[in-house]
């Protein structure tokens, strides 16, 4: 902040010469890009050992060479990670798919009846389901268990996606409604006049201009049941483990080998890295919704 | 006039569904939570013999969860302030017409795409002792502990400040109850490594949102470009701060799987948190009735941050 600072009483005891000013502003424009430049390596290194760690054979992981680059290439450790966690692998796919895809039908339904078809105390009872999205899960953990227990969904894959349909509804709610807020009233008055109901509007009108929304709400949804850690690990049984309880497993396993923590490590990062790389602009606005400024 | 009425019925029973799985899940399970912190319940079959208020003493009295609470107070100080330093000052830097301004912003936000299982695998790599940044920067292991060093900083009672919160009848704070763990600032960088990026995406966000004008306007009238942030920038941003406040601090108070990748307890619960301790008492030790009362005392935490938050933003929402 120094060079701002400078520059800032330069700027405003020399406020009429513009030229001057100019010049010493651009001596801060490399300052800026430093600081930008060692912010990416901080964000970036853990990335760098990821990969280099993860691509290294067996001889080659020494601590002597663990910042150095790999001699070739050599895909052992992600074989050997593949072999450990592919069924698990399978399991985060079985679990995150089916419950984003769920989630979004579910919250297009709620957001569009809580935008489109307000009812007296539906404002409150918004936020009163908003409410759901910040609570720790572990004030509802114990009974929840109970309650899988007592529909014989213990340690089942459908148990799991069922929770994070239910505890996606606020987000979902959320990202639709405000999305379908923003769609003029006046088009769902003209639908109306024309004839068309609830499943008339909700079809013709708002459907399919909900493309954008439903990619938000899937990756949103998908990344939050792939990354999800503590209800995978209370509720599902080994078998049916996803790849962050088998990970945190295998890394706290001090007989597999690093190459091979770090190989399992990127593997359960890829997907929703890949999400993030190709859709990271659908990525940001679920972000900014989850903090409710939709 | 009769379909609006019909269809009204429809919109009705369609979101009813919807209302009734978060009245069950949400409010009805917490209700359970809180019934289950006021009965006996420690072995794997549940006993709903009523005790009061008796897991709640129990738990206060435990040396443990005062560890714990001491851990959630410094962390989320530390990961708050930190991640609001880097973000709004990232941000401030991409706001000035970067080249390459595309680029820096995904690199700055793609941790949040990783689970904190993936960052705390990696960050354990990178903060053991004998590897990782130790390693590079050739950084002596015995003295560079990271999150397995055991040292609690705190006001020694013998040195001066301390001589005067003793006499002031403060001197409990000398008590390393209340100091800092070393171990913990390493869960704080791995933590402001996955969020941090965020905050700057919501402060950049913000930024965007205030018109050159108001800035020019500012000038004109000889305020420096500190006296522009400071006086305009700033004030302006009060929400995006409050909001990244909000969600920043109610991660921190639920923090639990980032931990467990990194460091489940730490040397002497240094990296013990609440979550920490409610699932073990749960779930390993099958005292459900602490466990229980752990988890209310975290719900009771994340509410008085989180009900003003949104009844704040529902007003901002009706007035605007």
């Amino acid at each position: 902040m120094t060079a701002g600072q400078v520059t800032g009483e330069v700027r405003a005891t020399v406020a009429d010469k513009a030229p001057r000013r100019f010049q010493i502003r651009n001596l801060t424009r490399p300052a800026i890009y430093a600081v930008l430049l060692l912010a990416t390596l901080f964000y970036i290194i853990p990335v760098y050992i990821l990969l280099i760690t993860g691509l290294k054979g067996g001889s080659e992981v020494s601590l002597d060479h663990m910042w150095t680059l790999p001699q070739g290439f050599g895909f052992t450790s992600f074989t050997d990670a593949w072999t450990a966690l592919s069924p698990n692998f399978l399991n985060s796919v079985k679990i995150a798919v089916p419950a984003a895809v769920l989630s979004s039908m579910l919250g297009s339904l709620n957001g569009y009846i809580l935008a489109k078809w307000r009812f007296r105390g539906s404002e409150t009872l918004f936020t009163l389901i908003l409410f759901g999205m910040f609570i720790p899960y572990q004030a509802i953990l114990i009974p929840l268990v109970l309650l899988e227990r007592d529909f014989g969904l213990s340690g089942t894959l459908q148990g799991l996606i069922a929770i994070h349909v239910i505890y996606g509804i606020p987000i979902t709610t959320l990202i639709f409604r405000n999305y379908y807020v923003a769609i003029p009233e006046e088009l769902v008055e003209a639908a109306r006049i024309d004839g068309a109901g609830f499943f008339g509007i909700y079809g013709r009108i708002l459907l399919p201009l909900s493309l954008p929304g439903f990619v938000v709400v899937l990756i949103w949804q998908f990344t939050s049941a792939w990354n999800d850690f503590l209800f995978a690990a209370t509720l599902t049984s080994p078998n049916n483990w996803p790849l962050t309880v088998a990970v945190n497993n295998l890394s706290s396993n001090t007989a597999v080998a690093w190459n091979v923590q770090m190989a399992g490590s990127l593997i359960a990062a890829l997907p929703t890295l890949l999400i993030y790389v190709l859709l990271g602009k659908f990525f940001m606005r679920g972000l900014l919704a989850g903090s409710l400024k939709g | 006039m009769r379909r609006p009425n019909r269809d009204r019925v429809i919109s009705i029973a369609l979101v009813m569904p919807s209302i009734v799985a978060v009245a069950i899940f949400v409010y009805g399970l917490i209700g359970w939570t809180g019934f289950v912190s006021t009965t006996k319940w420690d072995s794997l079959e549940p006993d709903y013999t009523s005790v009061g208020a008796n897991n709640f003493v129990s738990i206060f009295a435990s040396a443990r969860f005062q560890l714990d609470l001491r851990n959630t107070v410094v962390f989320t100080i530390f990961f708050v302030l930190v991640s609001l330093a880097i973000g709004i000052t990232l941000a401030n830097l991409l706001d000035r017409k970067i080249r390459g301004e595309a680029f820096f912003r995904s690199v700055f936000l793609f941790p949040m795409a990783i689970s904190f299982i993936v960052t705390g695998v990696v960050w354990k790599w990178l903060l053991s002792p004998s590897s990782g940044y130790n390693l590079l920067l050739g950084l002596n292991p015995l003295t560079n502990r990271w999150f397995t060093d055991p040292t609690v900083l705190s006001i020694s009672p013998t040195s001066g400040p301390g001589q005067v919160l003793h006499d002031i009848g403060l001197g409990m704070i000398t008590d390393p109850k209340f100091g800092i763990p070393i171990a913990l600032l390493s869960i704080v960088i791995a933590a402001v490594w996955q969020m941090s990026g965020f905050v700057m995406a919501l402060y950049l966000a913000g930024l965007r949102g205030i018109p050159e004008e108001l800035r020019e306007a500012a000038r004109v009238d000889g305020a420096s470009e500190w006296g522009v942030f400071r006086r305009v920038i700033l004030p302006l941003l009060l929400p995006v701060t409050v909001t990244a406040v909000i969600i920043l601090g109610h991660i921190s108070l639920k923090i639990y799987d980032l931990t467990q990748a990194m460091s489940p307890t730490g040397p002497g619960f240094a990296t013990d948190f609440p979550a920490t301790f409610m699932w073990q008492s749960s779930f390993t030790n099958n005292q459900f009735a602490k466990g229980a009362a752990v988890a209310v005392v975290m719900l009771v935490l994340v509410a008085t941050l989180i009900v003003p938050y949104l009844i704040w933003n529902r007003r901002q929402a009706t007035t605007s």
